[in-house]
């Protein structure tokens, strides 16, 4: 069997950060290969390095056993391989004839001949069962059809070497399924198709053979017939990982585990809020966004005086449940209830209401939803509570700058300069002024994302401080963070995030990092859904 | 040296250098058309504040100019480009002749001039509202629609005045009635004789001062600066940020309406097709020069209005023309060096 793709060596790295380190790679022609790994484990670095997109450090790069003469993307295509993006690199207005030709456009007589580009549309895509109209404009096609168009786009240029950057994050089950069923199609027809995933359920589906990539080092190169998703898992993470054994479904063709986890999860919760009354409680939150479940059957409640954390993988509907419970985003389904005697959908509010009713809220992205930047300090901190300031005509300066002076004292912002610009304060100052915003509102929740991210370290305790007061003070927080450890350290409870799921949770003492850790990358509760009703 | 008087120096270091590379090319022109630089701007000078009645032309052409300036500015302080001043004067003059011309003659002045001004505000915010309810609510962009709705705005006036409030073999309307008349300012100042100048110079001030009151002392006005600086922080903390978009397009349009209480009810005494000469355009002009803020308009104001009275008096010696080249001079210098210290302030 002759080579497709071959590396050797390949070095890169971003400033202190290594991507790939010394990796190997061999593919042979019409196979399906697949590489999986964390995120952040060099996956797609290596890609871009194979379709000449970054310039690797050291290494070789050969495509079906030509070097390219120079490190380009032009070169690769030359040699036979096309790469279809995460990022789709299509002209919205344009038809998908249009895309098609775009760059090699087919002439007559010096006029552009969008028949014989239509033809081909139809030609490549019969051969196939692609199914992309060629009429249709780019715009108006689904997220699945986009990608049809890419992958038409590559197999047009001539392509022997497909490689397609996690190319399933986007679609639905069904799309999934379509397009595994058309990559083997491709190997079957001689072509060669590298994937990049982090779902191993795939992998066992469609691939012939597995390169496992940890921290940018090649752990493992497997046929995927003779290993199974918890050796993969194990490779991925470093350390065994349960998995729900070798199923060919996808976990989310299964709802029934994870609605079994997530009522198991509110049940829990119930329990633990027992001694607090409940602030708030969701009831099969769900949210699709682009297309695709960003929240889906998100159960669970928060008790007045408890901090609940969210952890997850950055993507896995985090910040979409943020901004739902923040009213920055509309078309939620299921409920939210808030507050106590006074018991109202939170949902049907208006951020201006929520705020009123009693809900508080540290974007995950200061920059961007916390503070304007232009404003002076106390300007900023004025926001979303002018009513303190006196009549709405003339609101008092006197009052202003007290409220300015009083939350950078009490939180110890620096500088003490209520005209200081927001935009020269530091991440962890700034963060602080509005967290001092959130906090002297007196809400009955807050909702928290990030509360450290890009925040000096002498900073953070300062913040941890104050939510723990605020805790003890009898607000229920919502606490969204990337940081694991943050969460160990503050919450009371943790609920784990995948998928827009809830898929496992922990009571504050009980929680193993590891555990959560797996659960993050999609490990199976089962273990830790025996722990998740009882009493702690 | 306090960051409120550096910023201040700041905003008026654009305008004084706009000012100065104007005269330098200015003085190069007038040399190329033969005539000596110190004279031309002698006489431009002498044209304008040399004597009464220049004095007097200089705040006749200045007033509109505020409004418009102010048109653009509020907007602008909620983030949005309001291209459409000039439909907007429109409307607020034909506005206000119509309501001028049919309110009944015995009508106390105190009472005409009010109704007067408020329907021509009215107007004008109303027509001003339209593309910030579009662009708040679909999402549509102003510049595009106010632009479009300038020239809806000029057809639909010159329809509506042709076909139904024309005095016969005229392209007027109806004389407004004598109560909602301005005094012209010539008849208390001799030195001011023969000028249009009237009382409508007295609501810049009160204006301007409203609107600086407005932007910084109150909680519309918060709401609308955190809207133009930061619109999805804004969202975040609650503000309504369609309804906010829509009152800022809808004072600016009333600002451009009010050039119609200058026209009609202090110059023509009726409402005229095509009078607006590109006061509403002018407006971006003095509102960029000012960076919208709303005491340096009249500076700003003042410095076009010369300007364009001053070509008047140096026609003689070199094509008014000129004066041209020095406006789109100071405009180009003022966009530039406002567009270099935005980014500044961003990259601090």
């Amino acid at each position: 069997m002759s080579v497709a793709v071959e590396l050797r060596g390949i070095c890169k790295a971003y400033g202190a950060l290594t991507a790939n380190r010394a990796v190997d790679l061999t593919v042979d022609v019409g196979t399906v290969h697949a590489i999986v790994g964390e995120n952040g484990a060099g996956k797609s670095t290596l890609m871009r390095i194979l379709a000449g997109v970054e310039v690797a450090d050291a290494g070789t790069v050969r495509i079906l056993g030509e070097s390219p003469a120079r490190p380009t993307a032009r070169e690769a295509i030359r040699l036979g391989l096309g790469m279809v993006h995460q990022h789709f690199m299509l002209v919205e207005p344009f038809t998908v004839a249009e895309n098609l030709v775009l760059g090699h456009e087919l002439l007559r007589a010096g006029l552009l001949d969008l028949a014989a580009a239509r033809k081909a549309v139809a030609d490549v895509s019969a051969a196939w069962g692609l199914e992309v109209p060629a009429d249709a404009r780019v715009e108006d096609l689904s997220v699945g059809e986009k990608q049809r168009v890419e992958i038409l786009r590559v197999l047009y240029q001539g392509a022997r070497v497909l490689v397609l950057d996690e190319p399933t994050a986007v679609l639905s089950p069904a799309e999934v399924t379509r397009l595994l069923a058309m990559l083997r199609r491709f190997a079957a027809s001689g072509r060669t198709v590298l994937i990049v995933t982090h779902k191993l359920d795939e992998v066992m589906a469609v691939a012939d053979r597995v390169t496992v990539l940890r921290r940018g080092e090649r752990v493992g190169d497997l046929v995927t017939m003779q290993t199974s998703p918890a050796e993969l898992a194990h490779l991925m993470v470093g350390r065994p990982v349960p998995m729900p054994g070798n199923r060919p479904d996808p976990p989310d063709a299964d709802p029934a585990i994870d609605e079994s986890i997530a009522g198991s999860a509110s049940g829990g919760s119930g329990a633990s809020a027992g001694a607090r009354p409940a602030i708030l409680t969701l009831d099969g939150l769900g949210l699709v966004a682009g297309g695709r479940s960003a929240l889906a059957g998100v159960s669970f409640k928060v008790g007045a005086g408890e901090i609940v954390g969210i952890a997850g993988v950055i993507g896995n509907g985090q910040s979409e449940l943020l901004d739902v419970l923040g009213g920055l985003r509309a078309g939620a389904t299921g409920t939210v209830q808030f507050g106590g005697s006074d018991r109202v959908n939170l949902l049907t509010l208006s951020v201006a209401e929520r705020i009123r009713a009693g809900v508080a809220h540290v974007p995950e992205d200061r920059a961007d939803r916390g503070l304007v930047a232009d404003f002076t300090v106390a300007e900023n901190l004025m926001l979303g509570k002018l009513r303190e300031f006196g009549p709405w005509y003339a609101l008092g300066r006197t009052a202003v700058r007290a409220h300015a002076d009083a939350v950078l004292e009490r939180f110890d912002v620096r500088p003490r300069d209520p005209e200081a610009q927001a935009s020269t304060l530091s991440g962890g100052n700034a963060q602080k002024v509005v967290l001092g915003r959130e906090i002297t509102r007196s809400p009955r929740l807050l909702l928290c994302g990030q509360p450290t991210r890009g925040v000096d370290i002498g900073a953070v305790e300062a913040i941890h401080a104050q939510l723990r007061a605020l805790r003890d003070a009898g607000v229920g927080i919502v606490l969204v963070s990337a940081e694991l450890t943050e969460l160990l350290a503050l919450c009371d409870r943790i609920l784990v995030m995948h998928r827009g799921r809830i898929t496992g949770e922990f009571l504050a003492g009980e929680a193993d990092l590891d555990r959560i850790g797996e659960l993050m990358l999609g490990a199976t509760a089962a273990p830790a859904a025996a722990g998740i009703g009882g009493p702690p | 040296m306090s960051p409120k008087l550096a910023s201040l120096l700041d905003r008026l270091i654009a305008p004084a250098l706009a000012l100065a590379l104007a005269m330098a090319i200015g003085h190069v022109l007038i040399l190329v058309a033969g005539a000596s630089p110190p004279e031309v701007f002698g006489a431009l000078l002498a044209g304008t504040w040399g004597n009464g009645y220049g004095i007097a032309q200089v705040l006749f052409k200045a007033t509109p100019l505020v409004f418009t300036g102010l048109a653009v500015a509020i907007p602008y302080r909620a983030g949005l480009f309001n291209i459409g001043a000039e439909g907007q004067v429109v409307a607020g003059a034909l506005a206000a002749g119509f309501v001028g011309s049919h309110l009944p003659t015995a009508a106390p002045a105190l009472v005409a001039v009010t109704t007067c001004v408020i329907a021509a505000f009215m107007a004008g915010a109303l027509w001003g509202a339209l593309p910030g309810w579009l662009r708040g609510r679909f999402g549509a962009h102003e510049v595009i629609t106010s632009i479009m709705l300038n020239f809806i705005a000029m057809a639909l006036a010159n329809w509506v005045v042709a076909d139904f409030l024309a005095q016969p073999q005229t392209l007027h309307t109806a004389a407004i009635v004598d109560g909602a008349r301005l005094t012209r300012l010539g008849s208390w100042l001799p030195a001011f004789r023969g000028s249009a100048v009237n009382t409508a110079l007295f609501l810049v001030p009160v204006v301007v001062a409203g609107t600086a009151w407005l932007l910084n002392r109150t909680a519309t006005g918060h709401q609308l600066r955190s809207v133009g600086l930061g619109a999805r922080v804004a969202e975040a903390s609650g503000v309504p940020v369609a309804r906010v978009q829509t009152l800022a397009m809808a004072l600016g349009g009333g600002m451009a309406g009010m050039v119609g209480v200058n026209f009609v009810q202090g110059y023509k005494g009726y409402f005229e097709d095509g009078f607006s000469g590109g006061v509403g355009f002018m407006g971006i002009a003095v509102a960029m020069l000012a960076r919208a803020e709303p005491w340096l308009l009249i500076p700003a104001a003042l410095l076009f209005a010369t300007l364009s009275q001053g070509g008047l008096a140096i026609n003689a010696l070199v094509p008014k023309e000129i004066v041209d080249v020095l406006v789109a001079v100071v405009l180009v210098v003022a966009a530039a060096a406002g567009a270099r210290s935005a980014r500044r302030e961003e990259g601090s």
